[in-house]
């Protein structure tokens, strides 16, 4: 199974728990605003439904070979 | 420990029930008794509330399995589930359908057509001369043309619809029947514009889930008109209200309002000062359900055990908040969650904060002498307080 990475931009994010309500096991609120557990994940379609339900579009989640799975814009 | 009747009883104007901050202080987490279902908890603390709203162990679907008779407001059980009643995954499935359109992003591009809507608005009121009933002149007509654009639903319809949503959101104006008839009503309207779109598709949301429903798979019929409702419905009652409710707020503080006035760059700031301080909700609200045991401030919530929130109560935690009972538009860090928190957390909120602050910073900039103009009645026995009637002079 190949890797999947996550990026969170603690400046833009606003701390709705969205993401965390959303993946779980993969976010977590620190402070106010969310952080990924792990940056680095396998593969799992709740990283990028977190990412697609961001009202902010904080999250970006990247493929092994770095392309954009999440948000499409 | 003392059960305590629940919602509390109704005050006049915008004032919070007094209960609220002594058992913040006191019984963080309380017993309460509903008028039907039975006891459930009362979470008031900001650390809670948003516990109970955003952790997984918290269901809202809980309340819509066969037979649940969950502690709530009204007589009947709601049969019909929506958006708000969904738990992940199938909540996030529906949710997602229409996310994009909902972003901070996206919600930027409409601000334009917002100033468009309310500078006609505003200049419509100015031409008929005071007094003037902001609440029909301005509060109700943005926020409703904006939904009608985005969803597709002809805003013609508008006084159609408006009546069944009043209905809709009641809990005590209205009659358990005709709250349901409403609901109803709005099933219908919203399934004939379903095949509306179906035959002839347009650029708007509507559109969008029925490619979705059609082509897709991706949601029921139920969940398609079902959604459909909740986003008119929401789409205009909460900012409506809010829209009445911060000008009154204003009007009546001349030392916030010479403020904002004096340094219109404060807006953004003031709506969210105004978020966090009004109570917006009247009632009770639908519970969550614990599907395990969580310790809330110390008391154990059982599985199956009910828990409201109270989220004006946990804005004026002041643990989190200094002087958490005085608006101030200087507040360095307003961490609110007058749009709740966690899966639920509001999607039209970026689209809410734009409308309230061009509909607030314009009507201001416009209207440099504007005053209320004698006393104002707030609505009763309904889910959403807001003023009946605004009328200003200028
Ligand atoms: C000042 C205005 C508004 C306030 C204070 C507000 C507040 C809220 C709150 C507190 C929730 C969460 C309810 C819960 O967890 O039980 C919510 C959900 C929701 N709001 Fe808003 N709202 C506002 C405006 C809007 C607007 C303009 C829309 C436009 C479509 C909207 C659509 C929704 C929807 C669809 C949900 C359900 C979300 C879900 O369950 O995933 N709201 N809102
Ligand atoms: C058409 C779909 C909807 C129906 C049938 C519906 C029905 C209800 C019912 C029955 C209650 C609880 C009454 C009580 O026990 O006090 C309630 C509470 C509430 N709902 Fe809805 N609702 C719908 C959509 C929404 C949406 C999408 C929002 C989001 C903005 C919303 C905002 C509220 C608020 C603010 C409360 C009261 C919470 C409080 O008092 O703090 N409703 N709704």
């Amino acid at each position: 199974m190949s890797k999947w990475t996550i990026e969170l931009d603690r400046g833009t994010c606003i701390g709705t728990g969205m993401c965390t309500a959303t993946a779980p096991d993969h976010f977590r609120l620190e402070g106010g605003t969310s952080t990924p557990v792990n940056e680095t994940v396998d593969e799992d379609e709740a990283v990028v439904d977190a990412a697609e339900s961001c009202p902010m579009e904080a999250i970006l989640v990247r493929s092994a070979d770095g392309t954009v799975l999440a948000p499409q814009v | 420990m003392e059960i305590r009747s629940y919602p509390f009883t109704e005050l006049d104007d915008l004032e919070l029930h007094p209960a609220y901050l002594e058992l913040q202080r006191d019984e963080p987490v309380a017993r309460v008794r509903l008028p039907f279902g039975g006891d459930g908890w009362l979470a008031t603390r900001y650390e809670d509330v948003k516990t109970v709203l955003a952790d997984p162990r918290f269901s809202r679907a809980a309340v819509m399995e066969p037979g649940a008779d969950v502690p709530r407001t009204l007589p009947t059980m709601p049969t019909e589930s929506n958006i708000l009643s969904m738990d992940p995954p199938d909540h996030t499935r529906l949710r997602r359908l229409v996310a994009k359109a909902f972003t901070a992003r996206r919600t930027e591009q409409l601000r334009e057509r917002a100033q468009e809507i309310v500078d006609g608005l505003l200049d419509e009121m100015e031409a008929q001369g005071p007094p003037a009933d902001l609440v029909e002149a301005l509060a109700m007509p943005l926020p409703i043309t904006i939904i009608c654009e985005m969803l597709g639903v002809p805003y013609e319809d508008r006084g159609k619809f408006r009546a069944w949503s009043e209905a809709a959101v009641a809990i005590t104006a209205f009659t358990p029947e005709e709250i349901i008839a409403a609901n109803e009503s709005l099933r219908a309207y919203i399934g004939g514009l379903v095949e509306r779109k179906r035959a002839e598709p347009a650029d708007d949301m509507l559109s969008v889930l029925v490619a979705a429903h059609d082509n897709e798979d991706r949601l029921s019929t139920q969940e398609l008109e079902s959604f459909g409702v909740a986003l008119l419905v929401a789409g205009h009652e909460t900012t409506a209200n809010q829209i009445g409710n911060f000008v009154y707020q204003l009007l009546r503080n001349p030392d916030r309002l010479g403020e904002l006035r004096a340094d219109p760059s404060l807006v953004p700031a003031a709506i969210e000062e105004l978020l966090r301080i009004t109570p917006l909700g009247g009632s009770a609200g639908f519970p969550r359900i614990a599907t395990a045991e969580v310790e809330l401030s110390g008391v154990t919530i059982k599985p199956g055990d009910a828990v409201f929130v109270n989220n004006v109560a946990a804005n004026r935690d002041p643990s989190v908040f200094e002087n958490p009972n005085e608006l101030d538009f200087h507040r360095e860090h307003n961490p609110h969650i007058m749009f709740g928190h966690g899966a639920h957390h509001c999607i039209g909120a970026p689209l809410a904060r734009m409308e309230l602050q061009v509909a607030i910073g314009t009507l201001l900039k416009r209207f440099p002498l504007l005053r209320l103009d004698g006393d104002v009645t707030f609505k009763k026995g309904r889910l959403i307080r807001g003023p009946q009637a605004l009328s200003v002079r200028w």
